[in-house]
């Protein structure tokens, strides 16, 4: 499955493609909402990895507002019961993702990304 | 006792497509099974295995260390990607399994992130021509042909070792006596100042099959 966390480290490498290759456009999604066991210290560990306006961004993209534009300093509940659901939950079925920068479209079907690049596109 | 994952899901048909648990996935599993309590203390919280094929590997990791840590899976050959997934599901661990050439979609991102690396090659000595047709067309001879001493696919990834290990990461790979363990080790040292132990080893059949840890 996409979900948002995989999303978040995804970039394109088309060849010749090094700038803004990241974040990955969301398109034609089917998006489903599945329960995830909520883990405080993984979230609390993971978070200093997270690209934090990609992540903020792709949920817009799926309709979910929840984070903060920053990243807080102070880290609460609240909030990581938003992210646990923006990071972990959300996952896309269906779709593609579109790289901002050269437009490669890579598909998702059954909930997998297919990050495959045909012969000539390798850098 | 760590049990292996439930592949009751998995029929015959699968098996024709994607590489059937066999003598040098249980190695693996048996040196990550000993290593279980370091690793749960390490924390690891981005594991990434190449090549999962069933997806037993990354399930069984998944039952060491549950939800403290994400389960990323990448696979040149799509049904992998879905047996990945249906392991994870089977197992209860949930794995997020990406159809790629090796880790190339995560190397910007995973910059010196990767916690724990996971690699059980294609190290059976072929033509090296082999090897690249079974890349390509992403079946399960992908998940053997290794070229004239096995490591022409591991070469590729121990030569990104460096930028992708965390630096608390490890990395375990699976090899066998002819890809010569001792010079591949000492290459890695050499390029990379990357330490490395051999930690455990076992002649199965034809094979003599080695498990190599990687730390910094």
């Amino acid at each position: 499955m996409v979900r948002l966390i995989t999303h978040n480290l995804l970039a394109c490498h088309a060849k010749g493609c090094t700038t803004n290759n990241f974040p990955l456009k969301l398109q034609d999604v089917v998006v489903e909402v599945r329960e995830a066991e909520f883990n405080a210290d993984f979230l609390r560990g993971f978070l200093p990895r997270i690209e934090w306006t990609a992540l903020v961004n792709a949920a817009k993209e799926l309709g979910d507002t929840s984070l903060p534009l920053e990243m807080p300093e102070m880290v609460d509940d609240e909030f990581l019961k938003n992210l646990h659901h923006v990071l972990l939950e959300i996952h896309v079925d269906e779709g593609a993702m579109v790289c901002p920068n050269c437009g490669h479209k890579y598909p998702i079907m059954n909930g997998i990304p297919n990050m495959l690049l045909a012969e000539h596109e390798i850098g | 006792m760590i049990p292996t994952p439930d592949l009751s899901h998995l029929k015959r048909e699968d098996y024709d497509h994607v590489y059937e648990p066999a003598e040098d996935t249980f190695i693996l599993l048996d040196a990550l099974e000993q290593d279980a309590s370091e690793l749960r203390e390490l924390t690891p919280r981005v594991c990434l295995e190449i090549g999962p094929g069933s997806g037993c590997v990354t399930s069984f990791v998944g039952s060491i260390l549950g939800t403290s840590c994400l389960y990323l899976t990448s696979d040149i050959n799509a049904h992998a990607s879905l047996c990945a997934l249906r392991t994870g599901r089977q197992n209860k661990v949930v794995v997020d399994p990406v159809t790629a050439n090796l880790v190339d979609p995560f190397r910007s991102r995973l910059y010196r992130n990767v916690d724990l690396l996971i690699f059980n090659p294609p190290y059976v000595l072929t033509d090296e021509l082999e090897v690249v047709d079974a890349q390509e067309q992403g079946g399960i001879a992908g998940a053997w042909a290794g070229g004239t001493i096995g490591m022409q696919v591991t070469d590729v990834v121990l030569d990104q070792l460096d930028e992708l290990l965390s630096p608390t990461g490890r990395f375990y790979l699976v090899a066998v006596k002819q890809n010569d363990v001792h010079n591949l080790q000492r290459r890695v040292q050499e390029k990379f100042n990357v330490q490395s132990e051999v930690v455990l080893q076992r002649r199965a059949g034809r094979e003599h099959l080695f498990v190599v840890r990687f730390m910094r």
